[in-house]
């Protein structure tokens, strides 16, 4: 079982990480100048004036970009196990990964033919 | 340590939560999500019989491993499905969706 | 830890599986290159590669052993199913050539799909292991709801496919929730190590035998739902009318083929100490499938004389026939008779694929391109129109019901002998009412063709390759139902391979 040891560093890291953001809003809120302004207070959009609400439809591009990375993102559960024991197993677990990864490029050399992968 | 019983018990309530989901929401993507969160319960039983009964044999952590790549292959195409049905009807509403009797 | 070598894995053995599921990669890519036109290229190639899984097939299932340390067997059983699913995909790449060309929707990514699910249903027979079961069922299912979905945007093939893959993916999620348990249970997934530890459950060391009863019956309900049976067949009906007709003649064989071969290896290699419950009427399978089955038989039967469109008949007669395999399912349950039971269950779902795929076929023939014609009236005056099509229809419905010197009689026979043999004579009861039922319904399509007064549509001409289909499927109803040694002689040994799995 892990002991209590183990974990004090993530622990330590946690507070000093909860402490340093508290100090730092709280400083620049005592000493810096607060003059809010219409334009200063109005949700961040990368600079840009904000047009219309936040929750609206996002174009179906997204979605196809969005399946294709979970698709391509969950394969790793596979690699990482394979890495952990990777010493062990040797060339012949080297070989059944590059099998595994021709398979997924078959995926993706098909995604990239059929332009899923292109915006416009 | 925690005993085992709470984990079936926490994983039972999910699945039986998904599938109050699936049965009870009308919306396809909401089903869907349903579905998921009965994948998920599956995978808190594997692992927590895997931790409890069998943590030097390592099939129990490998099967939920296959159980979630599944899961978001089955999401995959089930969204492609739901999207494919909402540019037609402008509707994800299962109940929108009755030409064939069900 | 122990290290497999290359030649311990026997890759020999996966050959037939493995290589049609590489060759859909590949296809997958050589498709690309493909130009839209000339699309059938791809069929061909897919064909190719159904034919040469079949030659491996053969070569390889003579000669039983396990693979991939013991997850995947190569035994006669398998052997013997997948025979009866590549037939099936054969036969449905030649049903799909042109109906995909004249409902516009000719895309190679079709073939590519059939073949996974192909390879996926041939894992499911091979599957040795709950983890590489649950696999190889969404390999099956997963190709299944797009092609249900294939005729987008079309309405109801995309409405069909929606139904299906909901249903579909609840029903997995019972399936391994259910397998979960079992190996909670049983600490183990693999199914030769859980006959050991369902043993010592049931000799009361350890307090798992609840969770293994729980499990095992989220399992049956899953397997359930792929085979379509009462009270899992509601999709049936919908998936069947809205997907792509040589989808559903697919779906139809190969998702029961899958289903059954997993039902059937899970029960008897992992669970035959489960069977009958010594005083207890709740735990023993037996019991529940005996149940299904005679609901499945009833209900399927009875629901289908109020059919109007051959596609939604054909469903609810497909859930009738999961019934009577299920009835052989229930029959393997009595020691001693298991493998009689299971190779009735074998020889039904063979002639079952032949006389189904043909009886799709030819309603594929009748369609129009826009997939109306599927209605029973359409098939008024085809006996004038098209006589030899009637006639040849005319067979596949007598086979479907169970009449002498058809496939159909044959499967049938071997199932109610096992059933008896098994002692459940309730349901063999049960069995012959509802095939008695049955004849109405498929008769009246009988009656409509020859009897009744209409145009037929002369117009509908079967095309070159679904003519094949037609042939193909005919020959083996009519050699099946007048040779029957042939199937009943070749599955000899084959339920024997499974008996013999279990220590």
């Amino acid at each position: 079982m892990p002991t209590f040891d183990e974990f004090a560093p993530i622990g330590a890291l946690l507070i000093l990480s909860v402490v340093m953001v508290a100090l730092i809003t709280i400083i620049s809120r005592l000493f810096g100048p607060y003059r809010p302004s219409l334009r200063k207070t109005a949700p961040y959009e990368s600079g840009m004036k904000p047009i219309g609400p936040a929750v609206r439809r996002f174009p179906v591009r997204f979605y196809l970009i969005a399946v294709l990375f979970i698709l391509f993102d969950i394969e790793v559960v596979f690699m990482l196990p394979w890495a952990v024991v990777f010493r062990q197993l040797g060339l012949f677990a080297l070989i059944e990964m590059v099998i595994f990864i021709a398979i997924l490029l078959v995926g993706y050399f098909y995604a990239w033919r059929k332009g899923a992968l292109e915006w416009e | 340590m925690v005993p085992l019983w709470m984990y079936l018990f926490v994983a039972a309530a999910l699945f039986c939560i998904g599938a109050y989901g699936v049965f009870a929401r009308r919306n396809a993507v909401a089903i869907l999500m349903g579905i998921e969160l009965m994948l998920n319960a599956v995978n808190i039983n594997l692992v927590a019989f895997w931790r409890y009964q069998t943590p030097f044999v390592m099939s129990g952590q490998v099967f939920a491993a296959f159980v979630f790549v599944v899961a978001a292959a089955e999401a995959a195409v089930g969204l492609a499905i739901i999207i494919s049905i909402y540019r037609n009807r402008r509707s994800v509403i299962v109940e929108d969706v009755d030409l064939l009797k069900w | 830890m122990q290290l497999p070598s290359l030649s311990e894995l026997n890759l020999g053995l996966t050959v037939p599986a493995l290589s049609l599921a590489l060759w859909a990669c590949i296809l997958l890519v050589i498709d690309l290159f493909i130009p839209r036109d000339r699309k059938s290229v791809t069929a061909w190639l897919a064909a190719g590669g159904v034919v040469f899984a079949f030659i491996a097939n053969l070569l390889v299932y003579r000669d039983p052993g396990v693979a991939f340390m013991g997850l995947f067997v190569a035994d006669e059983f398998a052997g013997f199913l997948n025979i009866v699913v590549l037939l099936t995909a054969f036969i449905a790449i030649l049903m799909s050539v042109d109906y995909l060309k004249r409902t516009g929707i000719e895309r190679g990514e079709y073939y590519v799909l059939l073949l996974m699910t192909t390879s996926g249903i041939m894992f499911m027979n091979s599957a040795n292991d709950l983890a590489v079961v649950f696999i190889a069922l969404e390999l099956l299912s997963i190709p299944l709801y797009v092609l249900a979905a294939f005729r987008a945007p079309e309405e109801r093939s995309e409405e069909a496919g929606l139904k299906y893959f909901i249903l579909g993916a609840f029903a997995s999620a019972f399936f391994v929730f259910g397998a979960a348990l079992i190996y909670g249970a049983t600490g183990s997934s693999s199914l030769p190590v859980i006959v050991d530890a369902v043993g010592r459950a049931l000799a009361g060391e350890g307090s798992s035998l609840l969770l293994l009863l729980m499990g095992s019956g989220l399992i049956l309900a899953g397997l359930g739902f792929k085979v379509a049976v009462v009270p899992f067949h509601m999709w049936t009906p919908d998936v069947y009318e809205g997907a792509p007709t040589p989808v559903t003649a697919f779906m139809s064989v190969g998702a029961k083929v899958g289903g059954f071969a997993a039902l059937l290896r899970i029960l008897l290699v992992a669970l035959p100490a489960l069977t009958v419950a010594e005083g207890d009427a709740v735990a023993g399978w037996q019991t529940a499938t005996w149940v299904v089955a005679a609901l499945t038989l009833i209900l399927g039967n009875i629901v289908a004389i109020s059919q109007t469109n051959i596609k939604r008949l054909l469903a609810y007669s497909s859930i009738a026939h999961a019934g009577y395999v299920l009835m052989a399912v229930a029959a393997a349950g009595t020691p001693g008779v298991s493998d009689q039971a299971t190779r009735a269950a074998l020889i039904y779902l063979m002639a079952y694929m032949f006389t189904n795929l043909g009886a799709f076929a030819v309603a594929m023939a009748i369609e129009k391109d826009d997939g109306s014609g599927t209605s029973l009236d359409d098939f008024k005056g085809l006996g004038r129109s098209r006589p030899l099509l009637a006639a040849i229809m005319a067979v596949f419905m007598l086979s479907l019901t169970g009449i002498p010197l058809t496939a159909g009689f044959v499967g049938k026979w071997v199932v109610f002998q096992a059933t008896i043999e098994a002692g459940l004579y309730t349901l063999a009861v049960i069995g012959v009412l509802t095939s008695v039922i049955s004849a109405f319904y498929y008769v009246r399509v009988i009656v409509n063709m020859f009897l009744e007064d209409g145009e037929g549509d002369p117009a509908a001409a079967a095309t070159p390759y679904v003519q094949w289909a037609i042939y193909l499927t005919f020959a083996g109803t009519l050699v099946l139902g007048i040779i029957p040694s042939l199937v009943t002689n070749l599955s000899g040994p084959v339920a024997l391979a499974v008996a013999s799995l279990v220590p």
